[in-house]
């Protein structure tokens, strides 16, 4: 599973929200998309798996136009996690779930015994296949964020596409979360708020500013203090942690920075 | 987990579809032969029964005949009529109410947000009072109601589309405006109305009643609540993802705009067909989803078929309610419904905020 993406532009109106962005995810990684707020990386996503139509640009996964498929194909090869996971209505866990089988299923096929499998194998990966029959609403939200996982494990896509799946989650969930998804081997495109989550699983990153990639790399080549403060402008210190063997970022508040340089 | 583990895992769920289906297919039998004997005129259950069986060929041989001749008029020709219509009405009713709340979202959706009732109201009373569609004949009243509220789908559907595609607070607040639009209308053609009792006739109608059931009206219904259920059914799955919201229904391999459209669609065809022949029969497409949600939780291939039963039910017995309430005069309908449903609409308005 190859994307590649190039010129890629939209706008929301007159202003140009993404501008030329050309990125690649090879098979087998996990690339991070990182980035101030209002960026453009929920609207960069959002163009790669068609709830927005770029107004120019390709996008291509492995040799297909993903821009001209239908919308059925797209879901067999691309599944996507979003922020915001509140249905207004009754569902059992393991129907939200089971919601992943959907681009599998013909026209009149009812649910059969692998669609079930698939589900119950999904829910146990995320360890939630005792609240199977739970109602959905009822979930706290780092719950719904594992079951949303789950729907997506279940819809058996190649190619993930994560945006901010941690946000408004508990540190212990938002670990959770990336954990499954890095446990499922697959090529994963993740926009990631949290640089140290970044650093942690991401094999790349690309910096947006401002709607434009302005850097790219891998998180030790991006993460540096400069570059810090040049996207976000923010002080702060950076080491290779004798653990993790990743970097590891420590921010620096105004006071603290001032009190350094003298 | 092996595939026989996971079997057992999900065979131990809500007690069965299937049975559910079956004890509301009996019960709407039964609610179908009381009713049809309940009204000004008591027909005992055994000879409505009685008379029904003495009407199929063959079977109606053997059958002595321990009724009236007035009994059976009443019964094949003024009840029977009315109480099909009952379940008609009722069903499709219930079925667009599902339609509207998976197309926006939300649980207070009923038949009537997009205005379709006000555009037919204005122009049925128009024929009512002043004959405009009157060379339509003997069903210019449905036929005009019709004309009404396909023009108003026609305009608050294009009002809504933005980029090419529905956006659903467009949608709603163009159905509200769309709405008042035709409430006024409506105002100025009772006001300069020439006769009173066409103005009582049409209040009575705009009320929304069984009343003037006739064979003739049936069919058209008929047939669109079968063929809108049939497209409902085989869309089920996009229903069910539509509720997780537009984006997430897109990445699953759903085509939101085209489902969008087609529920616009079906729901504009039922509602304009139902108010032609029912008038504006309130809160039953409210209250009919919400409570088969309660008992079959939120999955469109259980809700749509036990919803369009249950409407069908709960409509036969309010319009028994609306002829003996104050016999031998009688209730609208839609009056009854209004009361009895408005306070269950507020009882779930506040359960929602808690």
């Amino acid at each position: 599973m190859q994307l590649k993406i190039d010129n890629m532009t939209f706008s929301y109106g007159e202003k140009e929200t993404i501008k030329d962005i050309s990125l690649h995810v090879n098979e087998g990684e996990f690339v991070g998309l990182i980035g101030p707020n209002g960026s453009g990386k929920s609207t960069l996503l959002k163009n790669i798996c068609r709830a927005l139509t770029p107004d120019a640009g390709m996008a291509v996964l492995d040799g297909e136009n993903i821009l001209s498929m239908n919308h059925k194909r797209l879901a067999l090869k691309i599944g996507a996690v979003g922020q915001e996971n509140e249905v207004p209505f009754d569902f059992t866990v393991e129907e939200i779930v089971a919601m992943g089988r959907t681009p599998h299923k013909k026209l009149f096929e009812i649910d059969n015994e692998y669609d079930k499998y698939m589900t119950n194998h999904a829910l146990e990966h995320v360890g939630m296949a005792h609240m199977a029959k739970r109602s959905y609403r009822s979930l706290s939200g780092g719950e719904k964020q594992r079951v949303v996982i789950a729907r997506v494990i279940a819809q058996e896509s190649e190619f993930l596409i994560l945006d901010e799946p941690t946000n408004h989650l508990d540190i212990s969930y938002q670990m959770q979360v990336f954990d499954f998804v890095k446990r499922l081997q697959i090529t994963v495109l993740s926009a990631i708020h949290d640089l140290n989550m970044a650093a942690l699983y991401c094999d790349r990153i690309y910096v947006l500013k401002a709607g434009k990639i302005v850097l790219h790399g891998t998180p030790e080549e991006v993460l540096t203090p400069e570059n810090i403060l040049d996207i976000y402008g923010v002080h702060c210190d950076t080491i290779v942690h004798p653990i993790t063997g990743k970097v590891s970022i420590t921010f620096l508040p105004e006071g603290i920075y001032a009190q350094t340089k003298r | 987990m092996n595939m026989k583990a996971a079997k057992k895992f999900f065979n131990h769920k809500k007690p069965g579809m299937k049975g559910l289906l079956l004890l509301l297919i009996i019960i709407s039998i039964i609610s179908f032969i009381l009713c049809l004997g309940l009204g000004s005129v008591f027909v005992t259950p055994e000879n409505v029964a009685k008379i029904l069986l003495s009407r199929i060929p063959v079977i109606g041989d053997n059958i002595s005949r321990t009724w009236t001749q007035v009994d059976e008029n009443i019964i094949i020709g003024l009840r029977l009529p009315r109480v099909c219509m009952g379940l008609l009405v009722g069903a499709s009713l219930s079925v667009i109410g599902v339609t509207m709340q998976a197309l926006v979202r939300n649980h207070l959706a009923d038949p009537f947000i997009l205005g379709v009732s006000s555009g037919a109201t204005a122009a049925a009373t128009l024929g009512m009072l002043f004959g405009v569609f009157s060379f339509l004949g003997r069903y210019s009243l449905s036929i005009s109601a019709f004309i009404g509220s396909a023009f108003t789908i026609v305009i608050v559907y294009s009002l809504s589309r933005v980029n090419g595609r529905i956006n659903i607070t467009y949608l709603l607040l163009s159905g509200v405006a769309i709405s008042m639009i035709m409430d006024g209308a409506t105002r100025v053609i009772t006001l300069s109305a020439p006769n009173a009792l066409g103005l009582h006739n049409a209040t009575f109608w705009m009320s929304g009643s069984l009343a003037g059931a006739k064979w003739g009206y049936l069919t058209l219904p008929l047939v669109v609540l079968l063929v809108c259920m049939a497209v409902l059914m085989v869309n089920y799955r996009g229903l069910n993802l539509l509720l997780l919201g537009e984006e997430s229904a897109g990445t699953l391999g759903i085509n939101v705009r085209r489902l969008q459209k087609l529920l616009v669609l079906v729901a504009s065809l039922m509602s304009g067909v139902t108010v032609a022949v029912s008038g504006t029969i309130g809160f039953v497409g409210l209250m009919v989803p919400h409570f088969t949600r309660l008992l079959v939780g939120g999955d469109h291939r259980k809700v749509l078929p036990v919803s369009a039963l249950l409407g069908g039910i709960l409509v036969v017995w309010v319009d028994v309610a609306a002829r003996l309430l104050i016999a031998p005069e009688e209730l609208p309908v839609g009056i009854l419904t209004a009361i009895i449903g408005g306070p269950v609409f507020i009882f779930l308005l506040k359960q929602k905020s808690r």
